[in-house]
Order: structure tokens, then C-alpha cells, then sequence
């Protein structure tokens, strides 16, 4: 069995920026605790000296030409967000008491 | 009728690209309501971009090899000012301001973008029952499901709305829902088809696709859609291969391995597809002989590590800020969660703990560390397959068409849908779902033809065989 608990999903979804209820720990507890059971096959497995594959493709740090071209416009990108102000994005207060 | 039928009548002015595409919308509002195939309608645009075409063939000048074809985008794909949710509510209201290569290439084919289809929530899922949206049902058979998670795009192609529509598969979302509905559908090898305008799931495995009626139009799409892009950095040097010219190939000579691994514990009526359509490619002169993978058997497992270790991280940019959903919060922490909280679905939390549990310290070794390891053994294990086959074949998916509601309570028994699909994603080679035979309940099946990377040649010109073989007595 995997030794997730209860306490490691609400750390987890802490820090994935994630309010669970009681009642979603407990289900995600049991579902997330399965999914790790069955990767208990790879744990068992002696991969010493294999190297690990992040990506498929191996093409290395892809550059183009410093040349000066139009990008996107930072207008369009603004007006989808949820609260543009002054060119910018709004977001609550950051630090700090109110003044 | 078909995207290159539809095509050949446009360009020789026979019929307008007008009057095609009023009749996919009328198709789509025929039956939308019924399926909750599109979640969002282009009608106006999509006239426009048709009377365009129309007035290119009028002026003498090639509108491209899809002139006037209506398509459907899968709701991740991303077309300027034209709302993508991905299926989710965080993303509602989103109009994205730039469009995908891979839209930008089919509208330069002359294609008719008529909207974009449903989809599991960010694309985790494999039968379009987490889209926030609703789910889609297979116009087929309405009680069950279409596949996923590009089953908007499966069931659009399927209900006769759309000759072709792209999809986009993570670890089957294309070839599952294909083989569900009866369709064709291609995952190209990773990096042949830019990922530039398509949301990120897990980026070293996505790659957009298309799903069609047939092996021609479904080849057709992908080479006008595939080739070298300067805007994604994981795009293959190159240009689109030549699909089209390639389709009557046949498969004489060709030696084609059927992957124990890839019918194992399938429906009984799977796995007599699977031997059917070896005897059809044999019958064309390939070379047919059994091989065992058994490395396949570790890739459900670091899938489910991968997949979810990449969207714990991709999905972290959806916190209020930039797009979409935010809901309000007394700091700017309360305001995350909030907007999370609210804007996620519960298979899309599920991915992302798992995945930022696979990724935290003391556990990235055993976990994410270790999937990646596997991936190189399975990369290995298929190079030495291909070694001595020039393509192998086995099942798309374990079974027909599953009913609605059958399997959204118990996430492993859904992940087991995409057994035999996610190997191809995690070596990045390239695989084809075409259908053949049908299961208990008559609903069509799917076989898969795998190729190693840039093989999409050879494997259309074998899934051409296949389709033309599945009428044969017996098959």
C-alpha cells in the first residue's frame, strides 16, 4: 500500500494553492493513495545508471536571430485578463497592512 | 460527404464553400443540443471565412487543399478573439488574442473553422464527462460516450457535422475517441505538428492531430498541418511529409509486429479486430509476425506520474492574474485558492496533487525520477521492436463505447481506457487508430498502427490497407 495519508494531501493541496473540504480529503486520500499503488510496480524496479527522458526530442537550446520584430500586443493580452489597470494587472494587496 | 470531396468541388467552383458550410451548421444545430458536441459556435466568422473562399475560386486562385472543408477545433486549440475554455470554468470568458500554427495552417489550406468542440476538463479525462461544460454523448449511441478527452471533436466528425476536426492527444485523446466512434485519428510523432496556440497539458507529451471519416482525409489535415514551426522550440526541423502521395503505398514487403502487450486483457471482440486486420495486411503481402514488449506493461504507470507532474506545473499559471476566472479573496493567496478552488474540476485536482506530490522533496526520486527512468526503457524496448519491424499493430482501446457515468467515480478503471495509447506518448513516436470490427453492442473498434518518429508515411499507407480491407467477409 502507499503510505500517503490524509495530512500529505492537505499539505499537497496547500501548496497547489487548493481549498479541500473534510469530505474531498477523504475521497482524494483513497483515489490519489490507488493511483500511487499501481506505481508501486516502478518503484520495485532497480534502474541504476539508466538515464532519465524529460522529453522525446533532443534538440537542444533553440535560438533565433536577436533581430527586432513585432511581438503580440500587450493591449490584447490586458483586456482578457480578469482586472487590467493602468497597463498593467490588478491583483489584491501584496504586503503590508492598509495604509 | 468528405473534406476531400467537399474540396474537389469547391476548387472546380461545382459547389460554393458558402453553402458547405451552412449545411455543417445546420448539421450542428440539428443535433447540438442532443449530444453537447460544440461548446462554442463560429456560424458569422465562419460564413465570412467561406465567402472568401468562394471569391478566391471565382478570381481564379487556389484557396489550398481543404477549400471550403468546415472543421472543428478542439476547445484547447486557441484562434484569435474566438473563446477557449478547455473544457474548464477558469478559462470561461477567455478569448485568446494570437491563433494556433496549426489553425493558422489549416485556414491557409482554406479550411472554415465552424467552432470549437467539447473536451475533458484541460484535457484529463477519457470520455468527456469532466468538461464543466457538460459531457458529450456519442452520436452514435446517445447513452454512451464518445471517448476523450477530444470526444467533442470524435462526436462532431461522427455526427456528420465536420468531415475533420483536430484534436489533441496527451495519452490517447485522439485515437481513443476515434477508434470509439468509428473514426480515424493520427497522433503524430512529438514535434511534427506545432504546439504554439495549443494549452498545455503535459508538454512532452501533447501533440495536436486530426480526426476524420477516412485515412485520406484524416492524412490530408495532418500534412497541411505539420512542419517546422520557429514558434515552438520542440518543433521538428523540416517540412510537412508527403501523406497524400503516399496513401496507395500498400504495405508489400512491410513487416508489421502485433504487440502482445497491446491486446492483452482487451474484449474478446478487440482482439479478433486485431487479428482481422492482420490477415487483411498480410493478405496485402506484409510480413505479419507476434512480438512481446513486455516494458509497455510499466507505461500506464509513469504516464500517471509524468502526465500530472507536468500539469501540476503548467496548470499553475491559472491563478486569477492573466486570464479568465478570478474569484475574490482578502489577499492575494486567499484570491488563488479562491479562483482555483472554484475554477477546477475534481479530476483536474486530482492530476495536480498527484503530480505536486510526485514532484516534493523526498518523494521526486521514487516517484517522478524513477517514471522518467521507465521512459527510457521503454524508449529502448520499442527501438529494439523496430529493429525488426517496420511498423506494429495492436488495440486502441480495451473495449467499444462505454456507457455515460460508467467509469467517472473510479479515476483507475478511466486510466485503464488509455492502456495501450500512452506508450507511443511517452517514446514521442507516432501511431494511427483505424476502425475495424465492432463490439458486443455493435459499436465500432479500433486497431492501432504504431511507427517509430517520422513514420507517418508508411503508417498511412498502412492504415489505407486496413480501411479498404474492413468489409472483407469474416473481418
Amino acid at each position: 500500500m502507499s503510505e500517503l495519508t490524509r495530512d500529505d494531501v492537505a499539505k499537497v493541496a496547500r501548496l497547489a494553492r487548493l481549498h479541500l473540504t473534510e469530505e474531498e480529503l477523504d475521497r482524494f486520500t483513497g483515489q490519489l493513495a490507488q493511483v500511487l499503488d499501481h506505481a508501486n510496480d516502478l518503484r520495485a524496479l532497480d534502474l541504476t545508471g539508466v538515464a532519465p527522458t524529460a522529453h522525446p526530442v533532443d534538440l537542444g537550446t533553440v535560438v533565433r536571430a536577436d533581430e527586432v520584430r513585432p511581438g503580440l500586443v500587450r493591449d490584447a493580452f490586458l483586456s482578457a485578463a480578469p482586472q487590467p489597470e493602468d497597463g498593467r494587472f490588478a491583483v489584491p494587496r501584496i504586503l503590508g497592512e492598509e495604509p | 460527404m468528405n473534406a476531400l470531396e467537399i474540396a474537389a468541388r469547391v476548387r472546380s467552383g461545382e459547389r460554393s464553400a458558402v453553402s458547405v458550410t451552412e449545411e455543417a451548421l445546420t448539421a450542428i444545430a440539428a443535433r447540438n443540443g442532443e449530444l453537447n458536441v460544440f461548446v462554442h459556435v463560429e456560424g458569422e466568422s465562419a460564413l465570412e471565412r467561406a465567402a472568401a473562399v468562394d471569391a478566391a475560386v471565382a478570381a481564379g486562385r487556389d484557396p489550398g487543399i481543404l477549400a471550403g472543408v468546415p472543421v472543428g477545433l478542439k476547445d484547447n486549440l486557441c484562434q484569435t478573439g474566438v473563446p477557449t475554455t478547455c473544457g474548464s470554468r477558469i478559462l470561461s470568458g477567455w478569448r485568446p488574442p494570437y491563433t494556433a500554427t496549426a489553425v493558422e495552417r489549416l485556414l491557409a489550406a482554406g479550411a472554415v473553422p465552424v467552432g470549437k468542440t467539447n473536451m475533458d476538463e484541460f484535457a484529463m479525462g477519457s470520455s468527456t464527462e469532466t468538461s464543466a461544460y457538460g459531457p458529450t454523448r456519442n452520436p452514435l449511441n446517445p447513452t454512451r460516450v464518445p471517448g476523450g478527452s477530444s470526444g467533442g471533436s470524435a462526436a462532431a466528425v461522427a455526427a456528420g457535422m465536420v468531415p475533420v476536426a483536430l484534436g489533441s492527444d496527451t495519452g490517447g485523446s485522439i485515437r481513443q475517441p476515434a477508434a470509439l466512434c468509428g473514426l480515424v485519428g493520427i497522433k503524430p510523432t512529438y514535434g511534427l505538428v506545432s504546439r504554439y496556440g495549443l494549452v498545455a497539458f503535459a508538454s512532452s507529451l501533447d501533440q495536436i492531430g486530426p480526426l476524420a471519416r477516412s485515412v485520406a482525409d484524416a492524412a490530408a489535415s495532418l500534412e497541411a498541418i505539420a512542419g517546422h514551426d520557429p514558434r515552438d522550440s520542440t518543433s521538428l526541423p523540416g517540412p510537412a511529409p508527403a501523406l497524400i502521395a503516399h496513401l496507395d503505398q500498400g504495405v508489400a514487403g512491410r513487416r508489421i509486429g502485433i504487440v502482445r502487450e497491446l491486446v492483452e486483457g482487451a474484449d474478446p471482440e478487440v482482439v479478433a479486430a486485431v487479428a482481422g486486420a492482420a490477415e487483411v495486411l498480410a493478405a496485402a503481402g506484409a510480413t505479419l509476425s507476434e512480438v512481446s514488449i513486455p516494458e509497455l506493461r510499466l507505461g500506464l504507470s509513469a504516464y500517471y506520474l509524468i502526465a500530472p507532474a507536468e500539469a501540476s506545473s503548467n496548470l499553475a499559471r491559472y491563478d486569477g492574474v492573466r486570464f479568465g476566472l478570478r474569484v475574490a479573496g482578502s489577499d492575494i493567496t486567499e484570491m488563488y485558492v479562491a479562483t482555483r478552488t472554484a475554477g477546477f474540476g475534481a479530476e483536474v485536482k486530482r492530476r495536480i496533487m498527484l503530480g505536486t506530490y510526485a514532484l516534493s522533496a523526498g518523494y521526486y526520486d521514487a516517484y517522478y525520477g524513477q517514471a522518467l527512468k521507465v521512459r527510457t526503457v521503454m524508449i529502448e524496448a520499442f527501438e529494439r521492436a523496430y529493429a525488426s519491424a517496420d511498423l506494429l499493430l495492436g488495440a486502441t482501446a480495451p473495449s467499444e463505447a462505454f456507457a455515460l457515468g460508467a467509469k467517472v467515480s473510479d479515476p483507475m478503471a478511466m486510466y485503464l481506457s488509455d492502456v495501450f495509447t500512452i506508450p507511443t506518448n511517452l517514446s514521442g513516436h507516432a501511431a494511427i487508430s483505424v476502425p475495424f470490427g465492432s463490439g458486443a453492442s455493435g459499436l465500432p473498434l479500433g486497431v492501432q498502427l504504431l511507427g517509430p518518429a517520422r513514420s507517418e508515411e508508411r503508417l498511412v499507407a498502412a492504415a489505407a490497407v486496413v480501411e479498404a480491407g474492413r468489409g472483407v467477409p469474416g473481418a
